[in-house]
């Protein structure tokens, strides 16, 4: 399994093959639909958004966090449903120039495009699998917008090794689930 | 799998204890069905997601933590002798759950989206009520994320569209929700009723047993086809191609208005975290799957 780092260049997003299974080491944000649209909101009105943001890579999760005296703990972190986010995200890779997004389901042609425009990839973590995705996460270096509450605010953590992640949607139109979908047989 | 444990336990702490157990241990019909879908599966993306699940499942009962971090709503099923203040119980353990699982907080207000922090909230939990003469009191919890539960459908067909109408809105419902509900999981059916019945009546399907036959041998057949059908559709776990898209498919059914043909589906995720308790006067008696 390759390990990719964090920050990640346009050329290691475009280098990355339909299917291959990777992880992660590097910063990891998450961000979901309330982080979704503060971003589109913040940067409309001028106002400052998180630094991390820009060239992130971007997990699609709504942890369960701790607090033991003054560091958080994870408890569970696995990905969330990355459809919800169709109609926010190309926007958001677009100004943001986001390398890579963690999720499940797949996205939709919209952001398949803008991944291609920008040199992005989606990343299909196992649903469900919140304890083991948690490994790759133990250190937590911080919280950002947590007034939106635990799932919806923007986590920050060091990864380490998170995965394993398959290459579902690569930075050349290309998608695994658009390939499951057309050949699905219905009766 | 049964055990007993002797009162004292209060209700509340009956409660915690039933969400702590759905939370954090798979049930045994699930993973099996798991363990033996993973034995016939061909493709190789399909097989690493199920390895990944089994090993989360593993490793969430042996830490006690919440197998997946969506902790879902709970919805609660009371059956035989209770009294209303069962209510006031049940809203008790959810919230100290919450802290001590710990459990997301998941619940907002759907307009202002405002979170307390305790999932809880007006109208949460969720509990149905079922008076019957028996000497126990049973609560049943099944834990739907919304995955799963965003796919949920109802379609008012026609009486002439019949069991071809069916069977195609099922399929078309598991197969446009794609990887979105986390399959492979359980389909669970609702054909029959009113509206609102219908769609209560499909998520109770997901509460039985997945080695458990329908007692209605039609009923059984259906689910056996539709079945085959999902499972010869390519979908795969997780939308990702493979023979492994459902677990099982299970119906239940009511009698309808002549002029009505009511059908649901609402799928649970690989991830059906459900769990029952039995209270008696001799103790307390915790299993996963019920017939309700």
């Amino acid at each position: 399994m390759r390990t990719v780092r964090v920050p990640m260049s346009r050329d290691t997003a475009e280098s990355l093959k339909l299917g291959e299974v990777i992880s992660i080491t590097g910063t990891v944000i998450t961000g979901r639909d309330e982080m979704h649209m503060r971003a589109i909101e913040y940067t409309d009105e001028g106002k400052p958004v998180p630094k991390e943001i820009n060239n992130s890579v971007l997990y699609h999760c709504g942890p369960i966090m701790v607090r033991e005296g003054d560091k958080w703990k994870v408890i569970a972190a696995g990905p969330t449903t990355s459809a919800r986010m169709n109609k926010l995200e190309p926007e958001i890779i677009r100004r943001f120039s986001i390398r890579a997004i963690i999720g499940k389901g797949g996205m939709s042609q919209e952001v398949l495009d803008a991944m291609k425009e920008v040199g992005c990839v989606y990343l299909a973590a196992t649903g469900g699998t919140a304890v083991s995705l948690a490994e790759g996460l133990s250190r937590v270096t911080g919280v950002e917008w947590e007034d939106l509450g635990m799932a919806e605010a923007m986590w920050k953590f060091s990864a380490e090794n998170l995965g394993p992640l398959i290459v579902a949607m690569d930075a050349h139109g290309n998608s695994l689930y658009e390939d499951v979908r057309k050949n699905l047989v219905r009766d | 799998m049964a055990t007993m444990i002797k009162l004292p336990e209060t209700i509340e702490d009956t409660v915690v204890n039933l969400l702590r157990l759905a939370n954090t241990k798979l049930p045994v019909d699930i993973g099996w069905a798991l363990e033996s879908a993973a034995m016939w599966e061909r493709n190789p993306i399909a097989y690493s997601q199920m390895g990944a699940i089994m090993d989360n499942v593993k490793k969430a009962e042996v830490l006690g933590r919440p197998m997946c971090q969506d902790t879902g709503i709970p919805i609660f099923y009371v059956r035989g002798r209770f009294d209303s203040t069962i209510a006031g119980d049940i809203e008790r353990g959810v919230a100290r759950a919450t802290r001590e699982i710990p459990m997301r907080p998941n619940t907002v207000d759907p307009i202002t989206r405002k979170n307390p922090g305790n999932n809880l909230g007006k109208g949460m939990p969720i509990i149905h009520y079922i008076p019957t003469d028996d000497d126990f009191t049973e609560i049943t919890v099944v834990l739907k994320g919304a995955g799963s539960e965003n796919m949920t459908h109802l379609a008012m067909l026609n009486p002439a569209d019949g069991v071809e109408g069916i069977e195609k809105f099922v399929v078309d419902t598991v197969l446009d929700a794609g990887g979105r509900p986390c399959p492979p999981g359980i389909v669970g059916v609702g054909i029959g009723g009113t509206s609102d019945e219908c769609v209560a009546m499909a998520k109770r399907a997901l509460l039985r047993k997945l080695d458990e036959e329908n007692p209605d041998p039609e009923l059984q057949k259906m689910e056996e086809e539709l079945f085959i059908k999902l499972n010869s559709s390519g979908l795969g776990p997780m939308g990702l191609g493979g023979d492994t898209t459902v677990l099982a498919v299970k119906i239940n059914t009511a009698y309808c208005h002549t002029a009505s043909l009511p059908v649901a589906v609402n799928i649970g995720c690989w991830a059906t975290r459900r769990a029952s308790v039995r209270i008696t006067d001799g103790g307390v008696e915790y299993a996963q799957g019920v017939t309700l």
